[in-house]
């Protein structure tokens, strides 16, 4: 039975996440179906054949050239009502988890969500799930038809199974819905999200006040474009970070290829939010700090004369 | 205004996870349990729309076991003016048999708006608000940061990757909160001497099988120690070296 991919697109592009949540579902088997709904063709959408997909299906209508929660949980309900899917995957992005319990409550099944892991045995999909913020991990069988899911972001690492794909536009007969996105803010150009990111440089008490958040950025910044600024939970609450760069319990639970914790002490709330991070580096001055008990490196000492030696290093291997 | 808010008790984020013997759960000895952060976020704004509006409603209704009238209490004491225990011994695996047990509850009295924090520290499920949205047919926000409203008409602002999404809706709605929308007052001494005499029912509900069953819960994979590599500005070098030549993250 097909799986459903469930694709993201901003302003008519196709967004990145796309490739993992193509790459996640063909765990569950052959074939994909890849789904985005879009205002008209979507830029970039036939890429996700080089992923796997078997068949790509743009569902138009004029409301879809923003995410407009109802319209797209309406379109997506009524096809998977039509085709029967064994399974819809989502991303458990900003958008995912928004739309992906709208669209199960429609087909009259719950979410699993934010994946770690997934597989198929016989009828059932057995999927992984960090509970606690990732104190626990939570396996759970999923006996509905379809199973409704979504997949932690940076966890499935996009896989080149190159498809001669079958192309599909559909236009939907959908209203706009009650709930409709006006604008989307952007955040300045170049700003990643800390949830995206591949490399996260995370701050804590340790750099002394708001402003000495330059030096991690310096540090960011010489990953070009790859790395975010995180925060603890202890900078955020103090008001010097925005809550949407806080790692942890209460913030967001990352799994980066680097995650590089400056000046913080390593609470376990946290712990919990990074601790699956691929490589795990802390500086800090305390050599006996929670911190270096993840940690795969650590540098001990002041973190205003080590961060800026490492930022110069970074720079000369990007350079 | 009249408005619902849907909390939960949830173990304290500092818990240390131990699991139970069934191999299955929490062991729940020794745990603290509080109010889920994120609902804090949507009693406190329970309260201060209805303060605004100089009249109305605040109830909170909590679906879990006795002790959770502890939970109820606490939100009791912050302000709001009544509580229902939905009280069940376990909290189904199934968010969608949580969600019918809530709609099933909320459903037949007028409210202006219905509240959830966005996700429960526990389970992380991030998903109760909605589903109980969809079962009302009730238009929804979920992770609201940012929030104006003006008659019957509502603007929320949503965390997006990289930016807000500034999202018009009607009321009634069902909206969840995010961290930032507001700072959650603490329950001073008279609201909390106040909240023993606040209504608190307690009905008892039987949550459905669903369609979710735990096989394991099992503690995360140990990190391999790592070590220290060394002390100031002068590891760095080799630091960058393993990083790029061990690790291969360079």
């Amino acid at each position: 039975m097909t799986t459903l991919a469930v694709l993201e697109q901003r302003d008519g592009a196709l967004r990145k996440i796309s490739f993992e949540v193509v790459t996640g579902a063909q765990r569950l088997g052959q074939p994909v179906e890849a789904v985005v709904c879009g205002a008209g063709a979507v830029q970039g959408v036939d890429r996700v054949a080089k992923f796997g997909a078997d068949k790509i299906v743009t569902l138009t209508n004029p409301a879809f050239a923003r995410y407009a929660p109802e319209a797209f949980a309406q379109a997506l309900a009524e096809r998977a009502k039509q085709a029967g899917y064994r399974a819809i995957v989502f991303a458990a992005s900003a958008t995912g988890k928004d739309l992906a319990p709208r669209v199960a409550a429609k087909l009259g099944v719950a979410v699993a969500g934010d994946l770690t892991d997934l597989k198929a045995e016989g009828d059932v999909v057995v999927v992984t799930r960090p509970v606690y913020a990732g104190k626990a991990l939570l396996k759970v069988k999923v006996v509905s038809q379809p199973a409704v899911l979504s997949l932690r972001p940076n966890v499935f690492t996009p896989v080149e199974r190159p498809k001669a794909a079958t192309t599909e536009t559909v236009a939907v007969n959908v209203a706009p819905g009650r709930v409709t996105v006006r604008e989307i803010k952007a955040a300045p150009a170049g700003t990643l999200d800390v949830a995206e990111a591949q490399v996260i440089i995370s701050g804590g008490r340790g750099l002394k006040e708001p402003a000495n958040f330059k030096v991690l950025e310096e540090l960011a910044q010489a990953f070009g474009g790859r790395a975010a600024v995180g925060a603890s939970r202890a900078v955020v609450d103090a008001g010097w970070r925005a809550h949407a760069d806080q790692v942890g319990q209460t913030g967001k639970t990352v799994s980066p290829s680097l995650y590089i914790a400056v000046g913080i002490s390593g609470a376990i709330q946290h712990l919990a939010g990074m601790r699956t991070s691929k490589v795990i580096v802390a500086i800090n001055k305390d050599k006996d700090a929670p911190i270096f008990k993840v940690a795969d490196y650590g540098v001990v000492g002041d973190l205003f004369e080590i961060v800026p030696k490492l930022t110069e290093e970074i720079r000369k291997l990007h350079g | 205004m009249k408005i619902a808010v849907c909390i939960k008790r949830v173990p304290d984020s500092e818990t240390r996870v131990k699991i139970a013997a069934d191999g299955k759960s929490l062991d729940e000895a020794g745990v603290k349990f509080v109010l889920n952060p994120y609902d804090e976020f949507a009693v406190e704004e329970a309260l201060r729309r209805k303060e605004k509006a100089g009249a109305g409603e605040v109830a909170v209704f909590c679906l879990g076991p006795a002790a959770a009238q502890e939970t109820i209490r606490t939100a009791l004491a912050m302000g709001a003016d009544r509580g229902v225990l939905l009280s069940a011994d376990k909290i189904p695996a199934d968010p969608l048999e949580s969600a019918k047990i809530l709609a099933a509850e909320l459903k037949g009295t007028s409210w202006d708006l219905i509240l959830f924090g966005r996700m429960a520290i526990d389970d992380y499920n991030t998903q109760v608000g909605t589903l109980v949205a969809e079962l009302l047919d009730l238009p929804c926000v979920s992770a609201v940061s940012h929030l104006d409203i003006e008659g019957t008409k509502g603007v929320a602002e949503r965390e997006i990757e990289g930016g807000i999404e500034v999202v018009d809706f009607q009321l009634p709605a069902v909206l969840t909160t995010d961290k930032g929308l507001n700072e959650p007052r603490y329950p001073a001494l008279k609201g909390i001497m106040a909240a023993k005499k606040k209504p608190l029912d307690i009905k008892p509900v039987q949550p459905g099988a669903g369609a979710l069953a735990i096989a394991a819960l099992t503690p995360p994979p140990e990190r391999k120690e790592g070590r220290i590599v060394g002390e100031g500005a002068g590891a760095v070098g080799e630091l960058v070296r393993l990083l790029r030549e061990e690790a291969k993250v360079l």
